[in-house]
């Protein structure tokens, strides 16, 4: 094999991403390319067409989850009223991975700067009230073909035998949750991942619900429960992000045309939810150690597991 | 802990190593970035402090951990969560929680002994 000189056949992977963009885009003009975030399943990129701000999520080999699935509910829940960004495309390329192109929304992810910056005061206000308004529009949405029912309890007991790191709190709290176990319910939409982090907060309140790569079918109040697991409230002392209280999330809730909120099957979410992100610290470390991302922040994300533990103790003991 | 005399390093020790290293990151290096750089420094800095943590308290530790595994008649962790899941201990719930509260309570000590008052 001759070696083709440098630049003639290998360009740079961000020339490559340009050009698949322009493609995608209808021929724009693809500028200011530059690389957001990359997980374990995906990379994000920001850049701007034809002088539009646009953010570019591709799919990475070994996600098994589809971003046009995915894509489809993003359009759907901004059509329902959701503050989610607008699609402007999705495609699978000839490589069966899956780009998805959205409008990029102005506005702050980062929790400990939505908690504390004095341009947020006013969001602060009001951002839980936000959040339970787009969770019940989120959760009036028609079925989005594709997605599918996941009962949590059953994917992160698989998800946790996969790993293979055997945690006896984890299995103490299992039993709980398979014995408390709440009534089954007509499944809705769920967004799988709602708290702050992905949510982009503006300083008049929120501006965008991203990050729906974890959508499924399930139990409305999965939503909710997540949101006030203790992880998501930052270090803040109010269950709710940090920001607020159950009362004021569930009655906002309602009044957006939720569901009437049954505070214990919440909790029971609650507790679903910290032992769920205790699990996934474990993946999060273990992608380290596989050598899938090297990271030394991923690596000490293994030794938040115990801070999941001893928040479910606390849950157990009604102490929370 | 591990008796000074039965190694041949000279001083400092692994401990004062890892201080050292952790001082200048706290002291120079979060002092000089900002953003997502700061981010990863702090979280280095807290690395290198649960690895001290980790140092200091960690044989003791690891007895008493073998100690409540034999009171619950298991070999490790492994055996001890396979069990729980088989509600072999259903009947001995109470105890259970303790050791497992006991546990997790020593994790906490080196992970992030703040997060037990919060």
């Amino acid at each position: 094999m001759v070696t083709p000189p440098d630049g003639a056949a290998d360009e740079s992977p961000q020339a490559a991403l340009a050009e698949t963009l322009t493609a995608i885009l209808d021929g724009a003009t693809i500028d200011a390319l530059r690389h957001l975030s990359g997980g374990a399943s995906r990379e994000t990129w920001r850049f701007t067409a034809d002088g539009r701000d646009l953010v570019a999520q591709l799919q990475r080999p070994g996600d098994e989850r589809d971003m046009l699935v995915e894509a489809a509910v993003v359009r759907a829940a901004r059509a329902g009223g959701v503050p989610a960004p607008e699609l402007l495309t999705a495609v699978r390329r000839d490589d069966g991975l899956a780009v998805m192109v959205l409008e990029a929304i102005d506005g702050e992810t980062i929790a400990r700067k939505i908690q504390r910056d004095d341009r947020f005061a006013d969001a602060r206000r009001r951002l839980v009230r936000d959040c339970g308004a787009a969770l019940a529009r989120i959760h009036r949405l028609d079925l989005v073909p594709g997605l599918v029912a996941a009962d949590q309890v059953e994917v992160y007991t698989a998800a946790l035998d996969e790993l293979g790191q055997p945690h006896p709190m984890f299995e103490l709290v299992r039993n709980w949750l398979i014995a408390n176990r709440p009534p089954a319910v007509e499944p809705g939409v769920v967004h799988g991942d709602f708290r702050l982090g992905n949510l982009i907060v503006a300083p008049d309140g929120l501006a965008g619900v991203i990050d729906w790569e974890l959508a499924h079918l399930g139990d409305p109040m999965e939503d909710l429960g997540w949101l006030c697991v203790k992880a998501w409230r930052f270090g803040g002392r109010s269950p709710v992000a940090g920001l607020g209280s159950y009362d004021e999330l569930f009655a906002a809730y309602e009044e957006a045309g939720g569901a009437a909120v049954n505070a214990d099957v919440v909790r029971w979410w609650e507790v679903l939810g910290t032992w769920k992100w205790g699990i996934m610290c474990i993946a999060q470390a273990s992608a380290h150690l596989s050598g899938a991302v090297r990271s030394h922040e991923l690596a000490a994300i293994g030794r938040r597991v115990c801070e999941n533990e001893h928040d479910l103790f606390l849950a157990l003991e009604g102490r929370w | 802990m591990v008796s000074d005399g039965d190694a041949p390093h000279d001083v400092p020790s692994a401990a004062d190593l890892l201080e050292a290293v952790r001082e200048w990151i706290e002291r120079d290096v979060l002092a000089a970035t900002d953003g997502r750089l700061k981010f990863h420094a702090r979280v280095a800095a807290n690395v290198l402090a649960i690895v001290e943590r980790e140092l200091e308290l960690g044989p003791a530790q690891a007895s008493a951990h073998r100690e409540r595994l034999a009171r619950l008649g298991v070999e490790s962790d492994a055996e001890l969560a396979e069990a729980i899941r088989a509600s072999r201990f259903d009947g001995r719930g109470t105890e259970l929680r303790a050791e497992l509260r006991a546990a997790v309570t020593d994790k906490l000590l080196v992970a992030n002994p703040g997060y037990l008052d919060s």
